[in-house]
């Protein structure tokens, strides 16, 4: 995040730290990942209370931010909770809260959400497929007073835990989202294994389940700009994520460094280690500042919003990982122990950089943004 | 400070906008042959002209103070007014390290008609300075170099040799680090002058580089006579100078310094197109792997930018120390170096040979033999390392032998 934050800004981070801190230590997120969902519900309730689902929503739907600026003030919830890896449905629920404060309507839906009351989740990945949340294969077939839905999703974060699922379908109109309720007939959660210990994916296979008019968000086959705008979200809430879990590994691995003797000198001395250290604190430096930069534009809704997003994740997402793995490398054989706190750093960052787009994704969607501008700048 | 208003910035860069559309010689119709080394001569000369143009249309030196002959105005104006000027042809071989690097230095650190002579030569397009920092012998030890001025009466006398600086035979004055005092330590014996170019004893030899660029030189210095106003700063003071000038130098090569006009580098290149153009000429732009690539470099580019950002805020605010603007300069040699390879990638053998008389894409091989240079130039990146884990992160110093022994007793070594 920026370095600078206003007094009200400083005050939530600390708020949401200490929060974190004491509830979900990283011996609670060891213990979480037996549990049955990776995170306990009342918790989630309490994280609510704390602000983490109001910041995308305006204050006339009963939301608001703390510095008119929500979705920067919700940067600072993901990079906290990246420090110390902590469980909960941040990303999904801040996405489909996103998702129908744009697209009008669902009230009460929203203020359940918002209350931590109703878990939601989106929907959007398909098995065998890339990050193209605008092309899916799920269709909706019009019925007399709905819809049926058929297909399945996969990669749905939360699912088992979800009570709703933001569906991004193929209607005969185009690109469409409904809102499905967990106990709709015909729809069923399959588990899936994650590589993160706390937080949780699923599979959803949707079996004709029937939906009603009123599950539609947004308009019949308008949903392309609602879907980029979660995207945007999405990733710029993941990045914000990896770099905090990020910032907090290079520290306790620099600290690490400086009490860690070899030869009767710390490791810290080691020109050949030094110099190392000096490349990871430029690229988080580096990571910090393409984050905050993409939160921004995402924020102000600016022209180069996507650009910005495309080189946070593909920067972040890559660069994390080469640095926590260099951490590992660095903490010698402790580092590759089940007891130590690295792996579990390790294991966000990987699923994070595997999520809402690779890494080389998108590399490639910054190229065709690069190669459409040509004709405009020249 | 003036207490008159300052313009706002928006309207500047529409005054910009206007002004550039009716004066400035648009890109495209730049001639190409000044990129040939063989004109360089011409391309200095090109470069003097439109930086005078600035001048008379009140737009040089935006950042620097109006008495100085600048405008006084702040960084938003000059990244406006930058911004505007991409579709022109500018004068941007005067950046760097004239105004960015030479002149921010003499700013900050030199006398008052030094500032006043200097920075105002510079900024009407009269004057180009060359920085005379790095020796034959001297890899990253700067405070250990050898040439000297001796005190002779009214004036000082300068021998010895300097070596790595860009642009020289074109410059008229150079910022010369030289040891005036050799019985004590090494940092407390130094002196900066500002050495004119011309001046007799003084030998400039061109350098041929691995890409066949001309562009850095060899200077001997032979009983050249420096008057006492030549010292810049202090006599024996030179340390703290040299400090600033590598600040500014830093800050130069990451990209954000607040003194330069226009954006892009002071000389094109085939290696230098855009890398969807070099992988248009080679078939490949709608190969993935090479949109991945493309990409990429965009991505590094992008996040250079915000990293210069972030590091000048966190300077400005001071939640960095001052020797973070180091990442920067760290960073920028790996975007670079990145690019670099990048381009060998996308050009494939198109990069190492071809027809006689189509060079088109083997620029990009050229260019990759000298992929080193933006990690050695402006101090190596083994030194900028070494800042950034001394200085940012506070790990213990490296092991110097010449550390508080007086000069004349340090062991010099063979080569």
């Amino acid at each position: 995040m920026d370095f600078e934050l206003t007094p009200d800004q400083k005050l939530f981070r600390a708020t949401t730290k200490k929060f974190l801190d004491t509830e979900v230590p990283l011996s609670t997120v060891r213990e979480l990942s037996t549990g049955p969902h990776g995170f306990a519900r009342d918790w989630w309730t309490r994280g609510a209370e704390l602000g983490w689902t109001a910041l995308l929503v305006p204050e006339e739907q009963g939301g608001g931010s703390v510095s008119d600026a929500g979705l920067l003030d919700l940067l600072i919830v993901a990079e906290e909770m990246g420090r110390l890896v902590s469980p909960g449905p941040l990303l999904p629920v801040n996405v489909v809260l996103s998702a129908l404060v744009e697209a009008g309507g669902h009230e009460s839906t929203v203020e359940s959400l918002m209350a931590g009351e109703t878990i939601g989740t989106w929907a959007v990945y398909e098995p065998g497929s890339g990050w193209t949340p605008d092309d899916p294969s799920v269709t909706a077939t019009p019925t007399d007073d709905g819809w049926t839905l058929s297909g399945v999703k996969d990669r749905v974060e939360a699912a088992e835990a979800a009570d709703l699922f933001l569906v991004t379908v193929r209607a005969p109109e185009g690109l469409t989202q409904f809102l499905v309720p967990a106990d709709a007939p015909g729809l069923r959660v399959e588990p899936s294994w994650s590589l993160d210990l706390v937080r949780r994916f699923g599979e959803l296979h949707l079996d004709d389940v029937q939906v009603p008019a009123t599950a539609l968000v947004g308009r019949l086959g308008a949903a392309a700009p609602l879907v980029d705008r979660q995207r945007l979200i999405a990733s710029v809430l993941q990045s914000a994520e990896t770099a905090g879990a990020v910032d907090r590994v290079l520290e306790f691995t620099i600290a690490w460094a400086f009490d860690r003797y070899s030869f009767g000198r710390p490791l810290a001395s080691y020109q050949a280690l030094k110099h190392r250290f000096a490349d990871m604190k430029t690229w988080l430096e580096a990571c910090h500042g393409i984050v905050s930069a993409a939160g921004r534009a995402v924020q102000d809704r600016s022209g180069d919003a996507a650009e910005l997003v495309a080189a946070a994740a593909s920067y972040v997402g890559s660069k994390a990982t080469d640095i926590i793995q260099d951490c590992v490398q660095l903490h010698g054989g402790i580092g590759v122990t089940w007891e130590h706190d690295l792996h579990l750093y390790l294991r966000r960052a990987t699923v994070n950089r595997a999520l809402y787009g690779t890494p080389e994704e998108h590399r490639r969607a910054l190229a065709d943004l690069v190669i459409a501008s040509e004709g405009v700048s020249a | 400070m003036s207490t008159e208003s300052v313009q706002p910035v928006e309207d500047f860069r529409l005054r910009a906008r206007e002004w550039l559309a009716e004066n400035m010689p648009r890109l495209e119709d730049r001639d190409a042959s000044l990129d040939d080394p063989e004109n360089d001569d011409a391309s200095w000369a090109r470069t003097k002209e439109l930086q005078r143009k600035l001048w008379d249309g009140g737009f040089a030196g935006i950042g620097f103070p109006r008495e100085y002959g600048g405008l006084g105005l702040t960084r938003e104006h000059q990244r406006a007014f930058s911004a505007e000027s991409a579709p022109y042809e500018m004068p941007l071989r005067i950046n760097v390290p004239t105004l960015a690097i030479c002149a921010a230095t003499i700013l900050d650190m030199g006398s008052e008609q030094q500032k006043r002579d200097r920075i105002g030569g510079a900024l009407r397009g009269d004057e180009l300075m060359v920085q005379f920092l790095s020796e034959p012998r001297g890899g990253s030890d700067l405070a250990g170099v050898t040439t000297k001025a001796e005190r002779d009466g009214d004036v000082w006398i300068l021998n010895g040799a300097k070596i790595w600086s860009s642009g020289a035979y074109a410059a008229d004055y150079g910022l010369c680090l030289v040891r005036t005092d050799w019985s004590v330590p090494k940092h407390a014996g130094l002196t900066m002058f500002l050495v004119p170019v011309k001046a007799p004893g003084v030998t400039i030899r061109r350098i041929r580089q691995v890409n066949g660029s001309t562009e850095f030189c060899e200077e001997f210095f032979d009983d050249v006579m420096l008057p006492a106003d030549a010292v810049v700063g202090e006599v024996n003071g030179g340390w703290a100078v040299a400090s600033r000038q590598l600040y500014w130098e830093r800050t130069a090569m990451g990209g954000g310094s607040p003194y330069i006009s226009g954006v892009g580098r002071g000389i094109a290149s085939a290696a230098d197109q855009p890398l969807q153009a070099l992988a248009r000429a080679v078939g490949r732009v709608d190969d993935p792997k090479v949109r991945e690539l493309i990409g990429e470099s965009r991505a590094n580019h992008l996040v250079q930018d915000h990293l210069v950002r972030r590091v000048m805020a966190g300077l400005a605010g001071g939640h960095l120390p001052g020797p973070s603007a180091s990442m920067t300069r760290l960073f920028h040699a790996e975007t670079d170096w990145r690019d670099s390879d990048i381009r060998l990638e996308i050009a494939g053998g198109a990069a190492v040979t071809g027809p006689v008389g189509d060079h088109g894409p083997g620029q990009v091989g050229e260019f990759f033999l000298n992929r080193q240079a933006g990690s050695l130039g402006g101090g190596s990146t083994e030194m900028a390392r070494n800042v950034i884990s001394e200085r940012v992160l506070g790990m213990p110093r490296e092991y110097a032998a010449d550390r508080d022994v007086p000069f004349n007793q340090v062991e010099q070594g063979r080569a």
